[in-house]
């Protein structure tokens, strides 16, 4: 049907100007969403949508159209209104030109108990959570996501795919304290609620009274859910080929700019949760690597950047990449062991390898984790970074706080909870070179708070963090 | 059949399968972007959705269905499946659900608009943003970027209590920013706020920003920065221009007073507040300089509209009197859980989110002063304005804000430019410092308020004139 609708706009392109280049996706998702606040189910959304997206080139002029109104004319409506803009708008120099026909591999097998999940089986696992949450207050969600989409262009090339996603993430309050347990996956039945409660529950009870620290640089483990966020940021404002070539960005190509220990690739086919074979210019993407064993080796392009460079599109381009360049959504650090040429999946756990979540004591995420706290001599454990946002982006210095847990280590122990702490931190500079002390044995897929993105992450642990306030200031 | 066709059959199928209350929009969004950089465009995007959301009260436990058709078979099928989602959100039961009373009325409001944005030739709006982009790379920016960005959208609410309200909402905004790259840093100046300005206007709010006579002086002004010398860390007086008090107050008033936050029901995600309702009415907040309303009606803000997406009439209140708590933001559901009468403050993005608690148009009334009274009287301090990076903790009480561009004051006078200007503080104490207050207000727009799970994207406003601060941490760094 995608493929259908994808075929009638671009004949309504060739009828109406037969020498404009045209591409077309055909975007249909089903999202639901089942949140809970004070342990009972506050907000319970579902929402089905289908997007028919046109970018049209004629005449040496440029422009995007969409709409959700597929019925009636509404399809003729967004082809002609298009191509008027590219008519009335500026001449667009910069054109890459459109996607060759090319093979497209397919994506992962979609699990329809995810993809088509009920209300019933979201709610149901809301309940665990908040059962094993053994009475403290329970806040988060339970998602579903089911992605087809359907691409075809004037130069021949056209793909369809399917994703899915679960996810949870989702906290326990311990009077001031939260801890949260988050995963994703692309298995809903990955996504034990009673596990999770209890993981995050224990983690709040081991939040209480924390005591204040002084600013000052620390060493520290991030868990993996704090990991993701430097994952983001580096893919947003870092591994964007746009950035590179503007000198916005830190990267240097061929540079030994990272620790020997970093390993950064971007693998649609071994997401743990959502991932897609090809881009919405019809490029097919692939496992790439952006820094091998600490030595920046690419970043991402979608076709306009790749231009602008001589480069080839690495298939990283989404809705709005001409103004924001092309960012990777399904980044892996890759754990302790795993090198850039590991099979998929090797050394992650993900969604899909049981939940290591379930096999600790204490505040700690997994056990990979403890082996990391248990090197540490004094140094902070942190579960979440928040509210991060860049200073500056050609050092990508960052802003932030802590949340949803910060414990004292010492002497390889945990010893007190600790309040929560502002940074400012460099953070291609925390993984420089001398920088990572260790890295976890396996990674976790994690949801986005930036949309439809999956990252994995281990833990990390690392030499120095620069927290710049404290609760008092 | 019409949209209010879709959003009565939407109700009463949802009322059919059990709710006991339920609401409905038809939503219609017509959307236009374009962005240049030095002197070409970027992108042009023409976008239209269409649908019906529908939420449904079964018991006290809600469920939202929406779908992207308007049709009678569409808008019973979303009814349907707001009810059946409500009964599944049964299982994990809360206390009693109830909503404050609205008055079920029959209406029809639009913004006010002189110059339709989307009736402006492309071909206008276009050469605008080659020509002022061009002009900025030409005086020396690396990157030189223009952006604007229309909204039309129409709206048909429904309720089952007897709401029918129609509203036409046109916005639109637009901005200029200058960057240029040093090694290790980039610096950028931005006019006339670091994301452009926007309102519930007509193109005619285009015209009046002027942006190609700010080109040249922003250009300048990020070149100067690269050799500024840094601001300073260290404790002093903090002036801020109005457009970082936009920033201030949307981040440490506006989403503190969102009661939903108050009552945690954004503990997981956005957060809660440090506001605590038993002390409504008598807590300080700031000094007795600070008068914060939350005003939907203030003409062409961005944060205004005739009647909230729960079908509430735009109401003036205060937030903060003298310097005291006195209101919140708040939604039929959760001021009945908070014992309050009064909501007025719940919005969605679009017909395929939820609505809920969002800033409407939160502002800091003004005092005597003017800026330059402000500087005069500041034997040493710094002047920012502009912002360019904001994190608050999430109980909004501990932030970090820098700002595009900061000067040295003293002896009342202005010194030198200083680059990386940051400032950092706890809420309440940064606003009971407040000793000085600025005359004239701007009434600043943010089209990108992120906020609840799916993610939303919320349209607000910010009427502030400057303001000055004793005892402000400023110069934090890595």
């Amino acid at each position: 049907m995608s493929l259908d609708v994808a075929a009638q706009v671009l004949d309504l392109v060739r009828a109406a100007s037969p020498t404009a280049e045209a591409e077309v996706t055909v975007d249909q998702t089903d999202l639901a969403l089942t949140r809970f606040a004070n342990s009972f189910i506050h907000q319970n959304v579902a929402e089905s949508i289908s997007t028919v997206r046109l970018r049209l080139h004629a005449d040496g002029r440029t422009a995007t159209g969409s709409t959700t109104v597929t019925g009636g004319d509404g399809l003729l409506a967004l082809v002609e209104r298009t191509g008027t803009a590219a008519r009335l708008c500026p001449p667009d120099p910069q054109w890459p030109g459109l996607a060759p026909a090319a093979t497209v591999a397919p994506a992962p097998p979609v699990d329809d108990e995810t993809a088509y999940a009920d209300p019933g089986a979201r709610a149901a696992r809301v309940r665990a959570f908040v059962l094993a949450a053994d009475g403290l207050e329970a806040a988060g969600y339970c998602s579903t996501l089911q992605w087809a989409i359907t691409f075809a262009n004037s130069a021949g090339q056209s793909a369809t795919a399917q994703t899915a996603e679960a996810a949870m993430d989702a906290i326990a309050r311990a009077g001031t304290c939260d801890g949260v347990a988050r995963l994703a996956s692309n298995r809903l039945a990955d996504l034990d609620g009673a596990v999770l409660g209890a993981r995050a529950a224990t983690k709040a009870v081991a939040g209480k009274d924390p005591i204040e620290l002084p600013p000052g640089r620390y060493e520290v483990v991030l868990e993996p859910t704090a990991v993701v966020d430097l994952l983001q940021l580096m893919a947003i404002y870092g591994f964007n080929g746009k950035l590179v070539a503007e000198r916005q960005s830190f990267v240097e190509l061929n540079a030994a700019q990272f620790d020997p220990a970093v390993t950064l690739v971007d693998d649609p086919f071994d997401a743990g949760g959502a991932g897609l074979p090809f881009d919405v210019e019809g490029t097919p993407k692939r496992r790439l690597t952006f820094i091998d064993a600490g030595v920046t080796r690419a970043v991402a392009h979608d076709r306009r950047s790749a231009a602008q460079v001589g480069a080839e599109s690495t298939g990283h381009a989404m809705p709005g990449a001409a103004s924001w360049g092309a960012i990777a959504t399904n980044v892996q650090l890759l754990p302790a062991g795993a090198h850039a040429g590991s099979p998929a999946g090797s050394g992650g756990s993900g969604g899909s390898g049981g939940s290591p979540l379930a096999e600790v004591e204490g505040p700690v995420a997994d056990s990979a984790v403890a082996a990391l706290v248990a090197q540490v001599g004094r140094g902070l454990l942190v579960t979440d970074n928040w509210y991060t946002r860049v200073l500056d982006p050609r050092t990508l210095v960052v802003t932030g706080l802590t949340r949803n847990g910060v414990w004292l280590i010492e002497d390889g122990q945990i010893t007190q909870p600790v309040q929560n702490l502002r940074f400012t931190q460099s953070y291609p500079d925390a993984l420089g070179s001398g920088g990572v002390l260790g890295i976890g044995t396996h990674s976790v897929a994690l949801p986005s708070g930036w949309g439809i993105m999956t990252y994995r992450a281990p833990a990390l642990r690392l030499a120095s963090w620069n927290y710049t306030g404290n609760a008092s200031g | 059949m019409t949209q209010f066709d879709v959003a009565r059959i939407a109700v009463e199928a949802a009322l059919a399968a059990g709710a006991r209350y339920a609401d409905a929009r038809v939503m219609h969004r017509r959307s236009e972007s374009m962005n240049a950089r030095n002197g070409d465009i970027e992108e042009l995007s023409q976008d239209e959705d269409a649908g019906v959301g529908v939420r449904a009260l079964v018991g006290s436990s809600w469920g939202f269905s929406a779908i992207p058709d308007l049709s009678d078979l569409s808008g019973r099928k979303a009814g349907e499946m707001a009810a059946a989602i409500a009964a599944a959100s049964a299982s994990v039961p809360g206390p009693p659900a109830d909503l404050v009373p609205s008055v079920a009325a029959t209406a029809s409001w639009s913004s006010p608009c002189e110059i339709d944005p989307l009736s402006v030739p492309l071909s206008d709006k276009g050469d605008l943003l080659v020509s002022v982009t061009a002009a900025m790379h030409a005086a020396g920016a690396d990157q030189a970027e223009g952006v604007y960005q229309v909204w039309d959208t129409l709206k048909w609410f429904v309720s089952s209590e007897g709401h029918r309200i129609d509203q036409h909402i046109r916005e639109c905004g637009a901005g200029i920013s200058a960057t240029v790259i040093g090694d290790r840093e980039t610096q950028r100046r931005s006019y006339p706020s670091y994301r452009g300005q926007y309102g519930t206007s007509g193109w005619e709010l285009v015209h009046s920003l002027d942006l190609a006579a700010h080109a040249e002086r922003i250009t300048d002004e990020a070149k100067a920065l690269l050799t500024a010398p840094v601001c300073p860390a260290g404790t002093t007086t903090l002036v801020l221009g109005s457009e970082q008090m936009a920033l201030q107050i949307h981040e440490s008033v506006g989403h503190a007073i969102e009661l939903d936050r108050i009552l945690g029901w954004e503990a997981a995600f956005a957060g809660t507040s440090w506001l605590d309702l038993t002390q409504l009415g008598a807590l300080r907040y700031g000094s007795e300089l600070m008068n914060i309303t939350i005003d939907p009606t203030v003409p062409g803000a961005l944060g205004s509209f005739g009647f909230d997406d729960e079908g509430t009439a735009a109401t003036v209140r205060h937030a903060v009197r003298d310097g005291v708590w006195v209101g919140v933001l708040a939604g039929r559901d959760s001021a009945a859980v908070a014992g309050l009468d009064y909501a007025g403050s719940v919005r969605s993005d679009g017909w395929a989110r939820l609505p809920m608690v969002r800033i409407t148009n939160v502002g800091l009334q003004p005092g005597p002063h003017s800026l330059d009274e402000m500087i005069a009287s500041t034997d040493d301090g710094i002047l920012m304005d502009i912002n360019r990076s904001w994190s608050i903790d999430d109980k909004r009480l501990n932030f970090q804000f820098g700002c595009e561009i900061g000067w040295e004051i003293k002896s009342g006078k202005l010194g030198r430019m200083l680059k990386n200007s940051t400032y950092t503080g706890i809420g309440p104490q940064f606003w009971r410092s407040m000793d000085m207050l600025g005359a004239e207000v701007v009434a600043w727009g943010t089209p990108n308020c992120g906020k609840g799970q799916p993610g939303q994207t919320g349209h607000t406003g910010h009427p502030t004139p400057p303001a000055r601060f004793a005892g402000v941490r400023v110069g934090v760094r890595a």
